[in-house]
């Protein structure tokens, strides 16, 4: 009894998060252009997508956006949370209060502030800003995935391996840093996603030509709402649920090892 | 120079004010076994770290085959080190972990192939090369970590509690097989541990050590038999340690009772501890012991009973094969050579 | 790895990209369009006093409702088996990777007068809703698009919960309801408290649910900073709404860390 009303409980709400986007899904194989009427099969929309050269061109902004953020991204915050450790305690303190603000901070705060600050050296809105922003809040996410690794790490390899005859760089790079690698790894995804997620900073910053997904989107839906906008969110979700279920699979296959190994 | 590999000359070391190590002189012979043994935050793993290189002293000398080699990088040292959680690289197999050091000294593929295939067979792990690390057990890991600092045949091997990990059995099984790599190697072996009968079993020097100050050297079976002060009795072994009066040379009184003694020089009617080990103790009659008591608790421990038994001023452990009733009355004998007399220490008043 | 340097980079980063702006807030809140020192910016939030009030208040509300479902979900989830909650959390962290917009039109659809709602409504012989473009529909929206940040650090907080600790309070004599509210509500506070931060703050700011679901009918403060920095282009009033928001934003971080460290101290 107890656990039927924790089932139906569950599916209620899953129900509700999930009946939004999949209604949207299923309207995306209407032949018309309803998002209420379904009058019959088609893959209509998936080709209005592709041949959409708004959407396509924000496409390619959004990943070469996402992509050069979260490596550069990647590179300085892991160098940080690398370089902090040796900074006294208070010092590390005062940064990483620093590098709460743009977690904690809404996002529109984010957003019209790197604006303000845009406008006031007079760097028009563009493809750098949004670039910039976009760095800007992907770096204290890898900072706070890789931080509380390297706490993990054992000081002692790292003599281990300049006891066995490596200088200070080869040690780290050789016996250190390969610990670091699935940090660094969930540390770069995460910043990955946060951009490509991204509406609200770059809705500030780009200025008034360059566009991301999230803008064009935005803007399109509202005009009007043609369904080649459900289209592109049923290839997202696929895209998304194969990264979750790729990265959930990866897991497990890391933890079956390990209990077999035992 | 004779055959003393490592020589540490007045080393002290501050960290953070505090005096970690004072004026500490040492010399390690060639070939020899030696341990530091002593309480945590007595200075051993220190000291240890200055022979590796991780820790630079900040007075005085370390000397390597007579060379001074303060400032000599440790990648640059020809010591390896067994870390106290073995430190090995999980992200490579057992294979490459052993032979990381060999590689980063260039060392040719063949020769590499050969002498890790080698030190498998002496640390007993052959078949385990592809294994990971996290594969297998501790007692295999610590093995694993041995072979990784065998295998470059250092002058020195350095062991930081490398057995502390390990349940009682396996640490035990590991004493005889590191005693044994060390025969068969013929490297020097300087061991750190806090565990006494570790240090006992397997040394051949013990170096007794107390917040940063060197308190004995010796054989191990001098340092058991001949304490240096109350400090090494009590942490060497079993003890019952008293406040006792020097009468005069070869005579002293404690617990109410006058014993001879073979020890002298101390002068007459002078403060001293006296040292008296619990399997030393005879258990007679009553009415024939120098010292009366009243057993308060008995334990069984295996091949002896411990007691403890209290008489007019003192609370004796008595190690004895015949069982006697708690509530019951005994006398105890100590003969003159098992009295062990030291002087007073500033700061050892038990 | 005894290396300070390389932290470097970072530092003059935040330096400019996080710091600076922040002050840039502050800056233009304080000047006029020519950028002398003025107070009519800030003297201007007297307008704004209940478009504020409002914010809160449903921020508040919805805030209110994800807790209340949110931990009842969690609390559900982290008693499942491994296997099935490793699929719910896949399922729970699934619509948050979808872009907010399009999360948000698609809960528009939902809402529409000729929408699945009312299609329902008439299905089970009830009375049409007009919902779209009301205060209920933002609130609704905020719920539908911050629940699963609720949910995420309440299920992180009850899943490390000992069952052995209910099970030692039921040995000692607690009730159902008595083990719930003296041992797995204190134990889970923690993520109670990150959970209502992390839906509160984001709720506060929207621009874009109260937008779409609201029909322009419903004012937000995010509404007021979109239109002073893309209608109205009057920076300095947008700066000074944005640095009242940010107060408020820090007042309620204070409040609960405090909070938190509270309870810590309390468990402790």
């Amino acid at each position: 009894m107890k656990k039927a009303l924790s089932r139906a409980y569950m599916a209620l709400i899953f129900l509700f998060l999930y009946a939004p986007i999949l209604l949207l899904v299923f309207f995306s194989f209407n032949s018309s252009n309803s998002n209420v009427v379904f009058d019959g099969f088609s893959l209509r929309w998936y080709r209005e997508l592709f041949h959409d050269s708004e959407i396509i061109g924000a496409l390619f902004n959004t990943l070469v956006i996402a992509l050069l953020a979260s490596v550069i991204s990647t590179i300085i915050g892991t160098a940080a949370a690398i370089g902090l450790q040796n900074y006294k305690k208070w010092r590390q303190k005062a940064i990483m209060n620093v590098t709460y603000i743009p977690v904690l901070n809404p996002d529109i705060i984010t957003g019209i502030s790197l604006l303000l600050l845009f406008v006031a050296v007079k760097i028009p809105g563009g493809f750098l800003t949004v670039l910039l922003s976009h760095i800007t809040f992907d770096i204290p996410y890898v900072i706070l995935a890789v931080k509380p690794r390297l706490r993990h790490v054992d000081p002692h390899l790292y003599e281990a391996a300049q006891d066995l005859g490596a200088p200070p760089l080869s040690a780290f790079f050789k016996a250190v840093f390969p610990q670091l690698v699935p940090g660094i790894m969930s540390a770069f995804l995460m910043a990955l996603t946060l951009s490509i997620d991204d509406f609200v900073v770059t809705f500030f910053v780009r200025g008034n030509s360059f566009s991301t997904l999230s803008t064009v989107i935005y803007s399109i839906t509202k005009r009007k709402i043609p369904l080649s906008i459900n289209a592109l969110c049923a290839l997202m979700m696929l895209c998304v649920l194969a990264l979750l279920i790729a990265v959930n699979l990866f897991d497990k296959g890391k933890t079956k090892n390990k209990e077999a190994e035992r | 120079m004779p055959n003393e590999i490592i020589q540490l000359r007045g080393i002290h070391i501050e960290f953070d004010g505090d005096v970690i190590i004072d004026n500490l002189n040492l010399d390690i012979k060639d070939k020899e076994f030696v341990t530091l043994l002593g309480p945590s935050g007595c200075g051993k793993t220190t000291t240890l770290r200055t022979i590796a290189g991780f820790v630079t002293p900040d007075e005085g000398d370390v000397i390597f085959d007579g060379e001074r080699i303060n400032d000599l990088p440790p990648y640059k040292r020809q010591v390896n080190t067994v870390f106290q959680k073995y430190a090995l690289f999980t992200h490579l197999n057992v294979y490459d972990n052993i032979a990381f050091g060999l590689r980063l000294r260039k060392t040719p593929k063949d020769v590499i192939e050969k002498k890790v295939e080698e030190i498998l067979e002496v640390v007993d792990l052959k078949g385990y090369r592809s294994r990971s690390i996290n594969s297998l057990s501790g007692g295999q890991q610590q093995r694993v970590a041995i072979a990784r600092a065998l295998v470059n045949s250092p002058r020195v091997l350095l062991l930081d509690e490398p057995l502390g990990a390990l349940d009682l059995k396996l640490r035990k099984d590991m004493q005889i097989e590191l005693k044994r790599i060390q025969k068969q190697t013929g490297i020097t072996f300087v061991y750190v541990t806090h565990d006494q009968e570790e240090a006992l079993t397997m040394s051949d020097t013990v170096v007794v050590m107390k917040n940063g100050v060197i308190q004995q050297i010796g054989r191990p079976k001098d340092i058991y038999d001949e304490p240096a002060n109350a400090f090494v009795a009590d942490f060497i072994g079993e003890s019952n340690i008293l406040d006792g009066i020097v009468l005069r040379d070869r005579l002293v009184s404690f617990d109410g009772a006058t014993f001879e003694c073979v020890d002298s020089g101390f002068g007459e009617n002078v403060p001293v501890d006296v040292v008296v080990r619990p399997e030393d103790i005879a258990v007679c009659e009553p009415e024939k012991g120098a010292i009366r008591a009243t057993v308060k608790l008995v334990t069984f421990k295996g091949v002896h009973y411990e007691m403890i038994a209290e008489s007019c001023g003192f609370s004796w452990k008595i190690h004895s094969i015949q069982q006697h009733p708690e509530g019951s009355e005994i006398g105890m004998n100590i003969i003159p050579e098992y009295i062990h007399i030291m002087k007073k220490e500033a700061g050892t008043a038990n | 790895m005894k290396s300070k340097v390389i932290a470097v980079p970072y530092i003059v980063w935040a330096g400019i990209f996080i710091i600076v702006p922040s002050l840039f807030v502050a800056y233009f809140a304080f000047t006029d369009s020519s950028g002398s020192f003025t107070l009519s910016n800030v003297a201007r939030i007297g307008e704004y006093t209940h478009v504020f009030v409002r914010s809160i208040l449903y921020a508040a509300v919805a805030t209110l409702f994800c807790l209340l479902f949110g931990y009842i979900l969690a609390y559900i989830m982290s008693r499942l088996s491994e296997r099935a909650k490793s699929v719910s959390l896949v399922l729970l962290m699934l619509p948050m990777w979808i872009n907010l917009v399009l999360r948000t039109q698609a809960f528009q659809n939902i809402l529409m007068d000729n929408g699945m709602l009312n299609k329902m409504l008439a299905l089970l012989r009830l009375p049409e809703s007009h919902i779209l473009g009301t205060p209920a529909a933002v609130v609704l929206g905020l719920i539908y698009n911050y629940l699963p940040f609720m949910v995420l650090p309440l299920f992180t907080a009850l899943e490390k919960l000992d069952i052995s600790v209910i099970e030692a309070a039921q040995d000692l004599g607690a009730s159902g309801f008595n083990v719930f509210r003296r041992v797995i509500l204190p134990l889970s506070m923690p993520g109670v408290y990150s959970g209502i931060i992390m839906v509160f703050i984001p709720c506060l700011s929207t621009f874009v649910i109260s937008e779409k679901l609201g029909g322009g009918k419903v004012y937000l403060v995010g509404n007021i900073i979109n239109d002073m920095f893309n209608q109205n282009y009057n920076f300095n009033v947008g700066a000074a709404v944005s640095l009242v928001m940010m107060l408020i934003m820090i007042v309620t971080l204070v409040v609960f860390s405090f909070l938190d460290d509270e309870t810590k101290e309390g468990i402790l």
